[in-house]
């Protein structure tokens, strides 16, 4: 079970995000979820998109510094404390957060969580253990 | 291995010949100088020298210096020596540190610069059965003439490529299976960058030998070229207010450049009072052009700091060594009361596993002087956390620290964002408005 999360190291430069979300819709591809963390100095984007492959292949012909990074996508409830649920099991297990982000489904009442930690298969095991269901690559195109 | 030269009699004469021909030399230069430079003519009235008082190399100190601003001072016409209908072509500085410089040449100005370069590339192996592409820029800049002109010489197949066009430099190289490259040693990088990432390894990589100059370059610098082209990397020297490339050379030892002491007479002086140095002593290069004749400099300064040495030569070349320069006195910066060669952040870099690819930014903000560093990142390293970014700043920082005494800021920036050199490369850009 894995998700691919696509990193793309940004200048801090006027217009780089545009330029950047510009060439993926000119390629059709979809953003479904995006984080950005920044220093003075640099941004780092972090996209979970609908056609990986593509949006690497793109970006990278733009000249842009692109990294693949695993990260572990789970299905958690819309309701109130169902994220906390979810901390909880990762939290008792020990496993270190870097950091997170959620994005909602289009089709189903039902939100998800991209979580970055130190040990992927540890999380994806203690989260399935917790009755947690985790997405992968294929299911981002249905959500 | 049978040893070889371009011009074997000049390049291994005894050391005692040598000094006779530079004296022999000399005494008709500053006769020639006298004579027909209104401008150097002052400098000697002023200082109470005649033509006559000089007799050999021993009364060289006697002569009176020339620097860049004097170059300045003359601009255009005001050391040239020969009437414009003898010159044949000029060639020019970048003017990047002040006012342009305007070399004039004869056409045996030319002929035996383009030799000294020939020199240069069959030290470097040469011969004509090689295949020599020249990506120094053409035009102004001396360094494609000049070795477009020496490779021509040797008989090497040339490429005259220029610079910049990197595709095509590469498509060039492989597909007439160029075995020699001249070029900026920056440049020699970014062609080894884009060879490494196009997927070829320096075995499919056709070059031999590279002769690179024009640009300040470090030890590890050349580790890093030969390793990523799989080559021998020569250095060159040369500056245009002298001719151009080939001043001086390596040969395949690679410690220390020969110095063509027939067209170039070379002194080491203390900066500050110009007192002449003995050998082997550190201190700035002074050259005096011997044969030249439609722009010969007496003692010119050159701002680089070196050493020279006269010690047998493996090679079998007898010409004085100099060293690599350590820096330049208009290279260097005075940052927070400290000196910095941009050399130093090369090293570092080199050092560190980072390409040579940098920028210093240096500015004054509240009486203090700021001194920003970008570094292109190396893909490698790059993470998907901030902390691991910037960690890698800190402890890039941290290495300039040890290196300099002062703390730069250092910023990451994308591969392949900052500038190549076409030419030079812009390393410096000091906003400080200091009257």
């Amino acid at each position: 079970m894995s998700l691919k999360q696509l990193t793309i190291f940004v200048e801090n430069k006027q217009g780089t995000l545009v330029d950047i979300t510009d060439a993926l819709a000119k390629n059709d591809i979809n953003i479904r979820a995006l984080s950005i963390a920044d220093t003075q100095d640099f941004g780092i984007l972090r996209l979970i998109v609908t056609d990986y492959d593509k949006a690497e292949k793109t970006l990278t012909e733009e000249g842009y510094l692109v990294k693949c990074t695993e990260v572990v996508g789970v299905k958690i409830g819309d309701a109130p404390g169902k994220l906390s649920s979810a901390l909880d099991v990762l939290d008792k297990e020990g496993i270190n957060m870097e950091y997170l982000y959620a994005f909602m489904s289009r089709t189903e009442k039902h939100a998800y969580v991209v979580l970055r930690v130190a040990d992927n298969a540890h999380a994806e095991k203690a989260l399935e253990d917790a009755g947690f269901h985790l997405i992968s690559d294929a299911d981002i195109n249905k959500l | 291995m049978e040893k070889r030269y371009f011009q074997k009699e000049i390049e291994t004469m005894s050391v005692e010949e040598i000094k006779k021909l530079q004296s022999e030399k000399l005494v008709k230069q500053v006769k020639h100088v006298y004579e027909n430079v209104e401008y150097y003519r002052s400098l000697m009235d002023e200082k109470g020298v005649k033509p006559e008082d000089i007799k050999g190399i021993e009364d060289l100190h006697k002569l009176p210096f020339l620097s860049k601003a004097d170059l300045r001072d003359a601009y255009p016409y005001g050391l040239l020596a020969k009437p414009l209908d003898e010159c044949v072509r000029i060639q020019s500085t970048s003017g990047t540190t002040g006012r342009r410089v305007i070399a004039f040449y004869t056409q045996k100005d030319i002929d035996l610069w383009e030799d000294c370069c020939a020199r240069a590339i069959v030290a470097a192996g040469g011969t004509n059965k090689d295949v020599c592409q020249v990506a120094y820029g053409y035009g102004l800049f001396t360094g494609g003439p000049g070795l477009n002109g020496g490779s021509h010489r040797v008989g090497c197949l040339t490429l005259p490529m220029s610079s910049g066009n990197t595709e095509r430099q590469i498509q060039f190289m492989m597909d007439l299976s160029a075995t020699i490259i001249c070029c900026t040693p920056s440049y020699a990088a970014y062609i080894g960058e884009t060879l490494k990432e196009q997927g070829y390894t320096p075995d499919q990589i056709p070059l031999k030998a590279g002769i690179f100059g024009a640009e300040a370059w470090t030890e590890e610098m050349r580790q890093n070229i030969q390793e990523t082209l799989g080559i021998k990397a020569y250095d060159i020297y040369g500056l245009t207010e002298t001719s151009g490339p080939g001043v001086a050379f390596e040969c395949e030892e690679q410690t220390g450049m020969h110095i063509n002491e027939d067209h170039f007479l070379a002194e080491i002086i203390d900066p500050d009072t110009g007192e002449v140095l003995p050998e082997g002593t550190k201190g700035e290069l002074v050259f005096t052009a011997l044969d030249k004749e439609a722009f010969p400099l007496l003692r010119y300064r050159t701002r680089d700091i070196c050493v020279l040495t006269r010690k047998p030569c493996s090679c079998g070349r007898t010409h004085i060594k100099m060293s690599k320069p350590m820096g330049r006195s208009d290279d260097m910066m005075i940052i927070r009361g400290v000196n910095v060669f941009p050399s130093q952040i090369e090293t570092v870099l080199l050092q560190e596993g980072y390409q040579p690819n940098y920028q210093i930014i240096v500015d004054r903000k509240n009486n203090t002087d700021t001194f920003d560093v970008n570094v292109e990142m190396n893909p490698d390293q790059f993470t998907d956390t901030v902390g691991a970014l910037t960690a890698l700043e800190k402890s890039l920082a941290g290495a300039m620290k040890t290196m300099l005494g002062i703390n730069p800021a250092v910023h990451l920036v994308p591969p392949k964002s900052i500038a190549r050199s076409e030419g030079k490369a812009v390393r410096v850009i000091d906003k400080r408005k200091l009257v």
